[in-house]
């Protein structure tokens, strides 16, 4: 037998063999190493993906997030710069307020007092008057004791009538 | 060149001289390494050969015999002896009737069909070892490594760059088969590098099993052919005087159908072959020069070595390339049998 020739024998135990070989390798061998790579690839382009949206969204929020803090600032420097101005307002406000209550109060004050200057003037006044003519009386009482006197009293006084009445005449 | 002069000039001074204790036969010596046996000679022991006795399974006149090899060895064996010379040289022949020497129907595990078996079960193992590790480990949890991570690159490698590329697109009909084909020339091929046993059985350097290869491509290349394909034999697009009153181009492409897997086959076989012979010639040296003297003999062994090693890693680069070749040829034969046919 050469080389060239083909040995039966060993040509019917290829076959089987091989044969054997290719429906194991071909049914529980070769599909499930490439359907397992296959996936494997799937699912590292699936990661690589999911992993850049992640990364885009992250920057997204963190573009969102500045935005919202650069707001609040904003809002805060508002809010404090209309605190100031609210409480200046008040302040004069209330400045104003104080300043015209006390005018008031004084001015209600002032004419008080002149009232009651004026109501104690007249009180003083009459009392002198009282007082005068109750001087008068006593002076007049111990005076007028006797009828001499009375009759002296009644000449002087018509004197000095008719002096002043003279007088204005005059 | 010299080296060379002074071999042909040993070799043929020695017998001459007369202190030669053995003739060295080279011719026996490679060819019965390349070849088949009966048992497997594993090594000799001062004098004693271990040779694993295989069974020989054959049917002739009387029926189906089986027996050991190993009775071959002590004579004939119910009628049935090995053939020295002949037609049948080193095969199991029996005489008919007329005395005359006739093979009977021969389905022995030879050394070939036993390396044929343990082969198979090498790529069995490590190709359904992976498998198993993947069904274990799902895609999304874990990468292989180490051996399995080695197959997978292997595998990914014939798959995408020689599969996808040359098939077309339904290449995912004929990846098993180009696979299995790739992972066993390569498994057969290297196991057939192996000095010792286990491996040394010269598989894939023997016609009758990259004739096996061949037939599968072939039936996997004309079984599933496309009508464009059928076209292009039978009817080329050809000036009309190539094909009308005599078919020449039809004779052609007919006779191309065969000649495709006949070069696969070929190939395969020529490439290994050859390359065993080569690697037992340049060690068959060392042999040779025995007879020469010492200073010849210890010269050329490190001249051998240094070329047997040599030739042993170019072997282990063929062993890959031939099959990757061979893969790579079914693939553009299995496409060239798909045009035309474009979803997957």
């Amino acid at each position: 037998m050469g080389l060239l020739t083909p040995d039966p024998g060993l040509l019917f135990w290829m076959l089987v063999t091989f044969g054997a070989v290719f429906f194991l390798l071909a049914k529980f061998g070769f599909p499930v190493i490439l359907r397992s790579v296959e996936e494997r690839k799937a699912y590292i382009e699936e990661s690589l993906r999911s992993a850049q949206e992640a990364a885009g969204r992250l920057a997204g929020v963190q573009a969102e997030a500045d935005r919202l803090l650069a707001e609040a600032r904003a809002e805060q420097a508002r809010i404090l710069a209309q605190a100031a101005a609210t409480r200046d307002r008040i302040i004069k406000e209330a400045q104003q307020k104080a300043y015209a209550e006390s005018d008031r109060l004084l001015a209600e004050l002032k004419k008080q007092l002149a009232t009651e200057k004026e109501s104690a003037l007249r009180d003083i006044r009459r009392q002198v008057a009282l007082l005068s003519v109750e001087v008068a009386e006593k002076v007049l009482r111990s005076k007028l004791a006797d009828g001499q006197e009375q009759a002296a009293l009644i000449d002087r006084l018509l004197d000095e009538v008719s002096e002043s009445s003279h007088q204005a005449s005059m | 060149m010299t080296l060379l002069l002074l071999l042909l000039a040993g070799t043929l001074a020695a017998p001459a001289a007369g202190h030669a204790p053995e003739e060295v036969d080279v011719n026996h010596l490679v060819f019965g390494h390349i070849g088949d046996t009966y048992g497997w000679h594993i090594v000799s022991l001062g004098g004693t050969d271990v040779t694993l006795p295989l069974p020989v399974i054959v049917k002739g006149a009387g029926g189906w015999r089986v027996f050991s090899s190993s009775r071959l060895a002590e004579g004939p064996y119910e009628g049935f002896y090995v053939a020295h010379g002949g037609p049948y040289d080193g095969k199991v022949v029996e005489r008919d009737g007329t005395g005359a020497e006739v093979r009977p129907l021969d389905l022995s595990v030879t050394k070939n069909v036993l390396g044929l078996f343990i082969n198979s079960g090498v790529l069995l193992a490590l190709l359904l070892g992976c498998a198993r590790w993947y069904r274990r480990h799902p895609a999304d949890k874990a990468a292989p490594g180490g051996l399995v991570g080695m197959v997978e690159a292997v595998v990914t490698t014939v798959h995408d760059d020689v599969i996808k590329s040359c098939v077309g697109p339904d290449y995912r009909r004929y990846a098993p088969y180009l696979l299995t084909a790739f992972f066993f020339v390569l498994v057969n091929n290297l196991m057939g590098l192996v000095p010792v046993f286990p491996g040394g059985a010269n598989l894939t350097g023997n016609i009758a099993v990259t004739m096996v290869l061949a037939l599968f491509t072939f039936a996997f290349t004309n079984l599933f052919g496309t009508k464009e394909y059928w076209k292009e034999i039978f009817w080329p697009e050809v000036p009309i005087w190539m094909k009308c009153p005599v078919p020449m181009m039809p004779v052609i492409e007919f006779f191309g159908l065969f000649t495709k897997p006949f070069a696969l086959m070929i190939r395969l076989f020529a490439n290994i072959m050859a390359g065993h012979a080569a690697i037992l010639s340049l060690l068959a040296i060392i042999f040779i020069t025995v007879k020469v003297g010492p200073v010849i003999n210890g010269s050329m062994t490190v001249v051998a070595v240094l070329f047997g090693v040599f030739m042993n890693g170019l072997e282990v680069l063929v062993a890959f390339i031939q099959a990757y070749v061979f893969t790579m040829m079914s693939a553009v034969f299995i496409g060239m049998s798909r045009v035309g046919h474009t979803e997957g």
